[in-house]
C-alpha cells in the first residue's frame, strides 16, 4: 500500500499560516509546509507513478520514477522529494509532455535489465512495475543487448528469497529494516546495472520484521518461501481480519484460496498497525492445517476417548458437570475471542453457578488479580500507541516489546525518533532497549519493585510530566510487590499505565470478567450493586456471590476434593502450573473444548471440538483495550466456543444463552462505563530474593518459538532466534568465559546450553534467552552457570 | 399451379435430394478428420526430453472465460524437476463441463505448454470424469523421451529450452489445431 495522504492535521478549512499555496496541473491547493509534492498531488487526484516512495519511510528519491515539472527548475524533479512551496507551479505527466517522456525514459531503463519472469513471479497480477509499466511506459524496448543476470533466487533467511534480476533499487526493504525496525541486516552493494541488495555471508535476515519487507517490495525481487508460487491475486478471497497471536492487535488482511488461508498480510490500521505487522502474525496459520485437528465429538468410554455424537457428548458433559453440582472450576487460554470469553463467563456464572474461573496462565499470583480487576479491567481504551508517540517518557516494566508484543516496539521506535525518553526496567539492557535509544534501569528478578521504589528523582520527575506512560507487562506478576509499585507509581506521578500481556485473548478475557472477583465490565463480585446489574444485564436471577478461586487454588481445591470438574478452553499443559497434571488426572470430570489435540485433551472426558480464530467472525481486544474485530475467511461446520456453551447450558437446563457473536458483543458493551465500587489495588510489599549460591534467572518468551500455534511452518521456525546467554563481563570473567563460548545453566529441573553473550546484565542475573522457562523454570529462580563441560 | 397438386410438390424436394450427395457421417465406424483450426481437447505439450512445458503460471486459468481452468504450481527443486525453470505445475485441472473451446487459454500460455488437440470425444455419464486432471492432459512420452522429474539436459539453463532448443519438429511445424496455424 503506498497511496496514503499525508496528515493534514487538524482542521483545513481555516486559512492558517503554516500553510502553502501552490498549482499542481493549473489547479490551486493549499497544504501544510514541508508535504512533499507526491503528496499534495494525491489529494487532487492525481497519482504519480512511483516506486521508491512511501508514505512511512524517508524520502530517498532513488527510482527516479515520480519525475515531474516544476516551474524555473532546469530539470524534472522527484516528486516524493521535494517539498511544496508558496507559489510553486507543478506539472504532472497529465499536463507536462516533459514530465510524461521523462518517466517513459526511466521505464524503459528499468526494463532495459528487467527478466521477463512475470509468468513465474509471484508478484505478477499485482505488480506496481507491471502496472506502471502500462501506465507510463511505452509498448517497446530498444534495448536489444543480452540483460544482466544474477543467480536466483537467494536466500536472505530461511523465509525471505530475493532475486536481484526483479529489484528496481528502490530501498524500500533497507530503509524499512533500517528506519522501521532497526535490523539493518541488509543494505544497497554496488552502483549502476549490478546494484542490488546485499546482505553479510554469514548473518541471515532474521529480523522480527522481515515480513513486511517482502510486502513492501514493489517489484517481485523478494518473495517469501512460504508463500513462493501457491496462489495468484485472483484466486484470493480477501478477507480482513484481526491477528489471533499476541495483544500488539494488528489488522490483517488473510487472502485465502478454496478455503485454505494462502497468506497474510499487514491491513492498513494508522491507530494500530500502521502498515506493518510481525512475521508471527503473518506467517504463522499452517496451524489450521494440522492432522491434529479435532474435528468431531470425544467421550471417554473405557478409558480410552473415542469419537462420539454431538447428542451423545452433550447429555455425557450436561451429565457430569450436573454431577460435580457447582463444584467446578473454569480454566480459559489466550486464543479466546472476547465474544467467547464473555460466553464462558456467562456460562460459569449462569450454569455452573461459580465464580471458580481464571483465564491466567501460570506465573499469575493473586496481587495480579487485584492489579487487574482494580486498574485495567473494563477502563475502556488507553493509553494508546498514539499515546506511546506523544509521551515525553515511556517506562517499561517487565516487558520485552520485541518478544512480547513486536508493533509496541515498532511504535516505540518511532517515538524514540521524535524525541521520547524510554526507560526499561530490566534485568539486562536488551537489543530491543538498544533499538529504543532507551536508558536502562538494572533489577534482578525480584526486585523490580525496589527499583522502583528507588527510582531517581529526575527519572520520577520525567513520569511526572503531562502524557508520559508506563508499560507493565505480564511477567511483572512472577514478581512479587511489582505490580503494586507500578500502580503506586503512577498515582504518585500521574502517567498512564498500560497493562501488555503477552496473548491476543487475554485482555478480552479480563474485560469479560474471567477472574474469580471480577464480573465483565471490571465489576467486582463482592459488590452487591454490581451483581444486580450484572443479573438484570443477563436477565438471571442472581449471580454467585462468594468469590471464586484462581488458577492455582482451583488445582489444588481439585486435588482435596472441593472441585470435582473442570471445563477448559484452549489451554495447553505448558500454561498450567507445574504439577498440574496431577490435578488433572485427579478430577472427577473434565470437559475441554478446544480446536487441536494436545496434551489436556488425552485428560478429557468429554471434548468438543470448535472453530479456530479464522474460522469465525468475532473480536480480540488489544493491550490499548482497543477491539479488533476480525471476519470470518474460513468456511467450517464447526462452532464457536461460545454456540457449543448455549447448546450445552441448554441441556443442562438454562436455555437461551447467547450465542451469536454480533449479540454477545452487544451485551458486552452494556457493562462499559462501570462507576460503581472496584476492587481495591493490590498492597503487596516487595520481597527481595532469597540469598543463595548462583546466579538469579531472568527469562522471557520469545516471539518465535515452537508453539502449537506456530506448528506448521518450518520456514518461519528457522527465522527465530538461537537461544544464548547473557553475562556481564565481570560474571563472565569470574567464570573463566569469554563471548561465544558455549555455557550450561542448570536449575531445579533441567539445564540449557548456549553461547556466550557478552552484555550489560544487572549483578548477580543471568539472562537465558529463548524458551527457557520450560527447562529452568521462570525469571526468579537460582541457577547454577558452569562452562559447558566444567562444573 | 393447382392447389391439389401441393402435397405432391412438396415429394419434389424430396425426390430432388435423392439425387444429391450424401451428407450423413457413418459416426462412430468412421471418422472424418476435422479441420485444421478445430479447438478440441487440451493437449499439455513436453519438451523433446519429456519436461513439461508448463510452469503453473496460471495465466491459462486467468484468460478462461468460463473458469474452467485449475491451476497449482510449486517450486522445482534440483532433486525434483518437472519443468525447465523455478516453477511448475502441480495441479493442472480443466473441467470439460465448462470449458466453452474458445482457446484464450492457448494464448494466454507463456511457453506454448497448452495446445488443443483435435479430439472431440467429450461425454460421460458423471460430472468428476470430465474433470480432466494433469495426468489426463500431458502428451504421452515419444521417443526421446524421459518422464520427469529429471535434470535439464547438463549444460543448459531454462533459457535454453526457452529458446527452443528443446522444441519438438512438430511444435515448430504446424502445431495442430493452435490458432497459430491459420496464419
Ligand atoms: S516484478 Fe513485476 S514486472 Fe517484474 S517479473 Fe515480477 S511481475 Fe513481472
Ligand atoms: S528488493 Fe524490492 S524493496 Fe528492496 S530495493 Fe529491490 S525492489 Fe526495492
Ligand atoms: S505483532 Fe502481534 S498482533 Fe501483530 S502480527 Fe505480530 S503477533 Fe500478530
Ligand atoms: S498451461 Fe501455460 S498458461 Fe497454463 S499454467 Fe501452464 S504455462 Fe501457464
Ligand atoms: S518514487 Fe520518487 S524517486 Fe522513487
Amino acid at each position: 500500500m503506498t497511496v496514503t495522504t499525508a496528515s493534514t492535521s487538524g482542521d483545513t478549512l481555516e486559512p492558517r499560516p503554516d500553510l502553502v499555496t501552490l498549482t499542481i496541473d493549473g489547479v490551486e491547493t493549499s497544504v501544510p509546509k514541508g508535504t512533499l509534492i507526491i503528496r499534495a498531488a494525491e489529494q487532487l487526484g492525481v497519482a504519480v507513478p512511483r516506486f521508491c516512495d512511501h508514505p512511512l519511510l524517508d524520502p530517498v528519491a532513488a527510482c527516479r520514477m515520480c519525475l515531474i515539472e516544476v516551474e524555473g527548475m532546469p530539470k524534472p524533479q522527484p516528486a516524493c522529494a521535494v517539498t511544496c512551496s508558496d507559489g510553486m507551479v507543478v506539472k504532472t505527466q497529465m499536463t507536462s509532455a516533459v514530465a510524461g517522456e521523462a518517466q517513459r525514459s526511466v521505464m524503459e531503463f528499468l526494463l532495459i535489465n528487467h527478466p521477463l519472469d512475470c509468468p513465474i513471479c509471484d508478484k505478477g497480477g499485482e505488480c506496481p512495475l507491471q502496472n506502471q509499466a502500462m501506465t507510463s511506459g511505452q509498448g517497446d524496448t530498444r534495448f536489444d543487448g543480452p540483460k544482466r543476470t544474477f543467480p536466483k533466487p537467494i536466500n536472505l533467511s530461511a523465509q525471505v528469497l530475493l532475486d536481484r534480476e526483479r529489484c528496481v533499487s528502490c530501498a524500500r526493504c533497507t530503509r524499512f529494516a533500517e528506519q522501521i525496525a532497526g535490523d539493518p541486516f541488509i543494505e544497497l552493494l554496488e552502483r549502476g546495472s549490478q546494484q542490488q541488495v546485499g546482505i553479510a555471508d554469514d548473518v541471515p535476515f532474521n529480523s522480527y520484521y522481515s515480513g513486511n519487507t517482502i510486502q513492501i517490495c514493489p517489484v517481485g525481487a523478494l518473495t517469501s518461501a512460504m508463500y513462493r508460487f501457491r496462489s495468484r491475486p485472483f484466486d484470493l478471497a480477501s478477507t480482513p481480519t484481526a491477528c489471533e497471536h499476541c495483544a500488539s492487535g494488528c489488522s490483517l488482511r488473510t487472502d485465502s484460496r478454496r478455503n485454505a488461508v494462502m497468506r497474510r498480510l499487514a491491513a492498513v490500521d494508522p491507530e494500530v498497525n500502521e502498515e506493518w505487522n510481525c512475521d508471527k502474525g503473518r506467517f504463522a496459520f499452517r496451524y489450521l492445517e494440522s492432522d491434529r485437528r479435532l474435528t468431531s465429538p470425544l467421550v471417554r468410554e473405557g478409558g480410552e476417548l473415542r469419537p462420539a455424537s454431538w447428542d451423545e457428548a452433550l447429555v455425557a458433559a450436561a451429565n457430569g458437570l450436573k454431577t460435580a453440582d457447582g463444584k467446578t472450576g473454569t480454566v480459559t487460554g489466550g486464543r479466546l475471542m472476547v465474544e467467547d470469553a464473555y460466553a464462558f463467563s456467562v456460562f460459569t456464572r449462569r450454569v455452573l453457578g461459580t465464580n471458580d474461573i481464571d483465564f491466567r496462565p501460570k506465573g499469575s499470583s493473586p496481587e495480579e488479580e487485584q492489579f487487574l480487576a482494580a486498574r485495567v479491567a473494563g477502563r475502556g481504551l488507553g493509553p494508546t500507541y498514539a499515546d506511546l508517540e506523544g509521551a515525553p517518557a515511556v517506562l517499561l516494566v517487565a516487558f520485552e516489546p520485541e518478544d512480547e508484543s513486536p508493533i509496541v516496539l515498532l511504535r516505540l521506535r518511532k517515538a524514540a525518533k521524535a524525541g521520547t525518553r524510554v526507560l526499561a526496567v530490566a534485568p539486562a539492557a536488551s537489543r530491543g532497549l538498544a533499538k529504543l535509544d532507551g536508558t536502562w534501569i538494572p533489577s534482578v528478578p525480584g526486585s523490580e519493585a525496589t527499583a522502583l521504589q528507588n527510582l531517581a528523582p529526575d527519572v520520577v520527575d520525567l513520569f511526572g510530566q503531562a502524557g508520559a506512560v508506563v508499560l507493565v507487562g505480564e511477567r511483572a506478576a512472577a514478581s512479587p510487590g511489582l505490580l503494586t509499585a507500578v500502580g503506586e507509581l503512577c498515582d504518585r506521578t500521574g502517567a498512564a499505565l498500560g497493562w501488555v500481556p503477552r496473548r491476543a485473548g487475554d485482555r478480552g478475557a479480563l474485560d469479560a470478567g474471567l477472574l474469580p472477583t471480577l464480573l465483565p465490565g471490571g465489576r467486582p463480585v463482592a459488590d452487591a450493586a454490581a451483581r444486580v446489574d450484572t443479573a438484570a444485564i443477563w436477565g438471571a436471577a442472581e449471580v454467585p456471590e462468594t468469590a471464586g478461586r484462581d488458577l492455582p487454588t482451583m488445582l489444588k481445591a481439585v486435588e482435596d476434593r472441593e472441585i470435582s470438574a473442570l471445563l477448559m478452553a484452549g489451554v495447553q499443559l505448558d500454561d498450567l502450573p507445574d504439577g498440574a497434571e496431577a490435578a488433572l488426572r485427579a478430577a472427577e470430570f473434565v470437559v475441554v473444548l478446544d480446536t487441536h489435540d494436545h496434551a489436556v485433551v488425552q485428560f478429557a472426558d468429554v471434548v468438543f471440538p470448535v472453530a479456530a480464530a479464522p474460522e469465525k467472525a468475532g473480536s480480540f481486544v488489544n493491550w490499548e483495550g482497543r477491539v479488533r474485530p476480525s471476519s470470518q475467511p474460513l468456511r467450517t461446520s464447526l462452532m464457536t466456543d461460545a454456540r457449543v456453551l448455549s447448546v450445552l447450558g441448554a441441556e443442562m437446563g438454562v436455555a437461551g444463552l447467547e450465542s451469536d457473536p454480533v449479540a454477545l458483543m452487544a451485551q458486552l458493551e452494556e457493562f462499559s462505563g462501570w462507576e460503581g465500587a472496584r476492587v481495591s489495588p493490590p498492597s503487596v510489599a516487595g520481597a527481595p530474593p532469597d540469598p543463595g549460591p548462583g546466579l538469579l534467572l531472568a527469562t522471557w518468551r520469545p516471539l518465535l518459538e515452537a508453539t502449537h500455534l506456530q506448528s506448521g511452518e518450518p520456514y518461519l521456525a528457522a527465522t527465530a532466534r538461537a537461544q544464548e546467554v547473557w553475562l556481564s563481563t565481570g560474571e563472565a570473567r569470574e567464570l573463566g568465559a569469554s563471548e561465544g563460548d558455549m555455557i550450561t545453566v542448570t536449575g531445579a529441573s533441567g539445564s540449557v546450553t548456549a553461547p556466550l553473550v557478552l552484555a550489560e546484565v544487572a549483578a548477580g542475573a543471568v539472562v537465558v534467552t529463548g524458551n527457557a522457562h520450560r527447562a529452568l523454570g521462570a525469571s526468579g529462580v537460582r541457577v547454577q552457570v558452569a562452562v559447558e563441560g566444567q562444573g | 399451379m393447382p392447389s391439389f397438386l401441393d402435397p405432391i410438390a412438396g415429394f419434389g424436394v424430396t425426390f430432388t435430394t435423392m439425387f444429391r450427395k450424401v451428407t450423413t457421417e457413418e459416426y462412430p465406424e468412421e471418422r472424418k478428420p476435422m479441420m485444421p483450426r478445430f479447438h478440441g481437447r487440451h493437449v499439455l505439450n513436453r519438451y523433446s526430453d519429456g519436461l513439461e512445458r508448463c510452469i503453473g503460471c496460471e495465466l491459462c486459468a486467468w484468460a478462461c472465460p468460463a473458469d474452467a481452468i485449475y491451476v497449482e504450481g510449486a517450486a522445482n527443486t534440483d532433486e525434483e524437476r518437472f519443468s525447465p525453470g523455478e516453477r511448475y505445475g502441480r495441479v493442472y485441472q480443466i473441467n470439460y463441463l465448462r470449458c466453452i473451446f474458445c482457446g484464450m487459454c492457448l494464448e494466454a500460455c507463456p511457453t506454448r505448454a497448452l495446445t488443443m488437440s483435435h479430439e472431440y470425444e467429450l461425454a460421460d455419464n458423471n460430472r468428476a470424469d470430465l474433470i480432466f486432471e494433469k495426468q489426463d492432459l500431458l502428451a504421452p512420452m515419444s521417443s526421446g523421451m524421459v518422464a520427469p522429474p529429471h535434470a535439464m539436459a547438463s549444460g543448459t539453463t531454462e533459457q535454453n529450452y526457452y529458446a527452443g532448443e528443446f522444441d519438438r519438429p512438430e511444435d515448430s511445424a504446424a502445431p495442430t489445431g493452435t490458432a497459430e496455424e491459420s496464419r
